[in-house]
């Protein structure tokens, strides 16, 4: 009965477990690691990623899928790096535009993403594609539209720069010692836990993909559900773009490309369920912080950084391999 | 090989479901190139038996002869390489496939070549026509399978069947979805298959399809075999009284309602879909529990999802304490004191991965989302969700282990009393139970009848689709009975009886022949 219980834990802690063995591993290679210096850096590189994740655990808890959050990224890298440029750069994308407040151009990429977000939300639940298709399909639009509108002359495909100060301080700077990105990571962290956990609306997107036939009978409107996860994904993918925008001091269209796949994986191997209905924040949040940690632990240990690669696709199958057990038990 | 009269024999075999023994020492006797009907009840064991018999479940007790032989199954492949073959009542063809594929799945012919099995499309089309041809059975063998009708993929199971090379085929309610003229070209194919002495176990309801093709009919009941008759020597009447006979004593609480004046009034309620429900008129009056009976296929679990809003109609109308009402959608139904627990519990009921306590709020928050929010900001007030999830558990009394179980991990009783207080707690006017006793143990289905007893004294509407006799008949006050999407007439508790029940179930004539 003890040893049982043992193993159950293992089992339902394993990503815990897997992490600190992972920063043990590492950090007994290169003990420098362990310093608030590199922590704060593998979460300042996280946070796109969290946002990323969180809005995607959120599609994936009502029972669906946002193939299209790489590629919304990018975009909101993109539209917001037009428009937070400085008035005396030589290569301005938009020759006469001012120089605008650091809000307008994150609102107008937000802004994006919503509408990005409401028209794969109207093809997946009124015209019943399924999600895989329909984001596949969207994410190849919305990259055409990114590299034909950067392509606009004069700026002809060149990638953007020239951000002004105070973006590029949304991007590196912190007060009292802690960066904005990690900041706003967990603001919205904190907002998808509120959203799910304490609100009826969060109620509903669990009963929606836990089935969505009953939850129809129950009297939920399913189109509208539909519609807030995959327009709140889209909202904070665009804002992801921004913050890596921010970050880099530059953008164009090929950023964040793949992110999408980074953050299913991470909410399922953070517990979450491809059929629906099953998932939570802090699993998504340290299936990133995982992914992050190999990432920047790698290269750290100075191994080749193809090796993460490997070691990824090692955990995501070993992670849902020992989900289902879980399920499989419990039946 | 044919050195027994029986080709199978099946011998006191018991079969226990958590709650229940769906099989109490049942034996059954089959005749090679006979049709051995069996009937009963819903419930009654037919269908558990036959799983036994095919390897699906593992009987508890007793064993299966074949030709005299004792024989182990203890899966469907098993069972056919014993030459028995079970048609179900769902089919699962493979649809983009075409005929001769299908029939031959998993054995495709084919001839080696360079070390690579190519597929011998001569010989699979000779084969094919070979075994349409033992059992009359007119289908072009290129034909896509998507491309027929639901009737001609049930003829394609028995085909393969044929082809595999089965002694017994079994047919699980094979004309449920079946018009008149395609049970015909069944009953042409079973008559053929019999000269090919092959034995034939039918389930079915529909008495007068069994007087006129089966030889033997058994009869269970309760889990227990009732006894075997030749066809030749039973009567409709005899039939149903021997499904029926039972004492109906205390099965059902004593009634304790009156109705009163008319509550809810639904009138020509006429579905989009021509096959489906037309121009059904009834009223139900406060404190009445109204039964809807009908058989597999009569549209009555349509019908009450057109009134639930879950469902398209084209015309028809519903008045509520005599005011008109428009329901597009299930939360007008709701808001207008609805309820509805669906016939399918895992597809349409529980959200399985969710709690005990999700699943009863899941409703009631949506509707009124203050009620379980504190003050101010509108976030759930955990502490008021608990205590109503907690109060239908104890009034329910609804065994789990805590109100966070997920439900799924709960017996399919206790989760039908979880969908119950779901409703419960929106203290509706109007509850609709869509066979709300199906699948669980006779304990749990007292408690509902009581319930429903208590709310029809309350001076609520209980509106209960049922295809239990049984149930319809000891709790109903009025029964509509439909056949085919039609109302077939509607009867007072005073003159109910399981014929008249029966009659009109089956009295409506298929319709859609005539169209």
């Amino acid at each position: 009965m003890k040893k049982k219980s043992i193993s159950k834990y293992v089992v339902d802690y394993i990503l815990y477990i897997c992490l600190v063995f992972m920063i043990i591993i590492i950090a007994v290679i290169s003990p420098s690691f362990i310093s608030v210096r590199v922590l704060s850096d593998v979460l300042i590189q996280s946070a796109p990623k969290i946002l990323l994740a969180m809005g995607m655990l959120v599609v994936i808890i009502a029972g669906g899928m946002d193939m299209t959050v790489g590629r919304l990224a990018g975009l909101g890298a993109v539209i917001s790096g037009t428009l937070a440029q400085q008035a005396a750069y030589y290569l301005k994308f938009w020759v006469s535009l001012p120089e605008l407040p650091i809000w307008i151009p994150i609102a107008v990429s937000i802004i994006v993403g919503l509408v990005m977000g409401a028209i794969t939300g109207v093809i997946i639940s009124e015209y019943k594609v399924p999600a895989f298709l329909a984001g596949l399909g969207m994410q190849m639009i919305i990259y055409g539209a990114n590299l034909l509108f950067l392509k606009k002359a004069p700026n002809n495909s060149q990638p953007l720069a020239g951000f002004k100060e105070t973006f590029l301080k949304f991007g590196t700077g912190s007060i009292f010692g802690v960066s904005y990105l990690i900041i706003v990571a967990f603001v919205v962290m904190i907002f998808i836990f509120i959203l799910l956990n304490m609100t009826t609306l969060g109620k509903n997107i669990y009963a929606t993909g836990g089935n969505r036939e009953a939850a129809k009978v129950a009297g939920i409107n399913v189109f509208k559900v539909d519609m807030f996860v995959y327009m709140l994904s889209g909202a904070l993918a665009a804002l992801a773009g921004c913050m890596i925008a921010a970050r880099t001091g530059s953008a164009t269209a090929t950023y964040a490309e793949g992110y999408e796949m980074d953050a299913i994986a991470s909410c399922i191997i953070g517990g979450a369920s491809f059929a629906g209905g099953i998932g939570n924040v802090p699993g998504a949040f340290l299936g990133v912080i995982i992914f992050s940690v190999i990432n920047y632990g790698l290269t750290f240990v100075g191994l080749s950084s193809y090796w993460q690669y490997i070691v990824k696709g090692l955990i995501i199958i070993v992670a849902v391999a020992l989900d289902m057990r879980k399920y499989a038990s419990n039946k | 090989m044919e050195n027994s009269e029986y080709v199978l024999e099946v011998k006191e075999m018991e079969k226990f479901f958590p709650g229940v023994k769906a099989l109490d020492s049942v034996s059954l006797r089959v005749k090679q190139g006979t049709v051995h009907a069996l009937m009963g009840e819903n419930g009654a064991g037919k269908s558990t038996l036959m799983k036994c018999v095919y390897g699906i479940y593992s009987p508890d007790k007793g064993s299966i002869l074949i030709n005299g032989s004792k024989v182990s199954i203890s899966n469907p492949k098993n069972a056919m390489d014993l030459g028995i073959s079970m048609i179900h009542q769902e089919l699962h063809p493979v649809r983009p496939q075409n005929v001769s594929e299908n029939i031959f799945l998993g054995r495709i012919p084919y001839v080696k070549k360079m070390g690579i099995h190519w597929v011998d499309h001569q010989k699979l089309i000779n084969e094919t026509k070979e075994v349409f041809n033992k059992i009359g059975l007119t289908i072009d063998p290129k034909q896509k399978v998507s491309e027929l009708s639901s009737a001609y993929c049930q003829l394609l199971e028995i085909a393969r069947a044929v082809s595999i090379g089965a002694r017994i085929i079994i047919m699980d309610e094979p004309t449920s979805s079946l018009t008149e003229t395609e049970t015909e070209i069944l009953f042409k194919i079973i008559k053929q298959l019999k000269t090919e002495n092959v034995a034939i176990i039918y389930i079915s309801h529909k008495i007068d399809e069994i007087l006129q093709i089966s030889d033997d009919i058994t009869i269970m009941r309760d889990g227990k075999n009732v006894g075997t008759w030749k066809a030749s020597e039973t009567t409709t009447d005899s039939i149903v009284s021997k499904m029926v006979g039972r004492e109906m004593s205390n099965r059902f609480p004593p009634k304790s309602h009156k109705p009163g004046t008319e509550f809810l009034r639904v009138e020509g309620m006429t579905s989009t879909n021509p096959y489906s429900f037309q121009d059904i008129s009834f009223t139900v009056r406060k404190g009445e529990i109204f039964g809807i009976g009908g058989l597999v296929g009569s549209q009555r679990s349509e019908l009450i999802e057109a009134i639930f809003g879950l469902r398209e109609i084209s015309k028809g109308t519903i008045h509520i304490n005599g005011r008109e009402i428009v329901i597009k959608k299930p939360r007008d139904a709701i808001k207008n004191g609805m309820a509805l627990l669906t016939e399918d519990r895992r597809k349409t009921g529980i959200i399985g991965s969710s709690s005990v306590v999700d699943n009863t709020l899941i409703v009631q928050q949506n509707v009124n989302p203050k009620e379980f929010s504190r003050k101010g900001l509108h976030f759930i007030d955990y502490k008021k969700r608990n205590a109503a999830a907690q109060k239908y558990v104890d009034i329910l009394s609804i065994k789990t282990p805590a109100l966070k179980t997920i439900i799924q991990s709960l017996s399919g009783g206790t989760q039908q009393k979880v969908l119950l207080g779901r409703w419960l707690l929106t203290q509706p006017d109007i509850l609709i139970l869509d066979e709300p006793t199906r699948g669980i143990d006779v304990g749990a289905k007292y408690e509902i009848y009581e319930l429903m007893e208590e709310m029809a004294r309350n001076g609520k509407c209980v509106i209960m689709i049922s295809s239990e006799m049984p149930e319809l008949m000891g709790m109903s006050d009025r029964i509509m009975v439909m056949c085919e999407g039609h109302m077939s007439g509607i009867l007072e508790e005073s003159e109910v009886t399981d014929e008249k029940i029966m009659l009109l179930a089956s009295t409506y004539k298929d319709i859609r022949e005539e169209i």
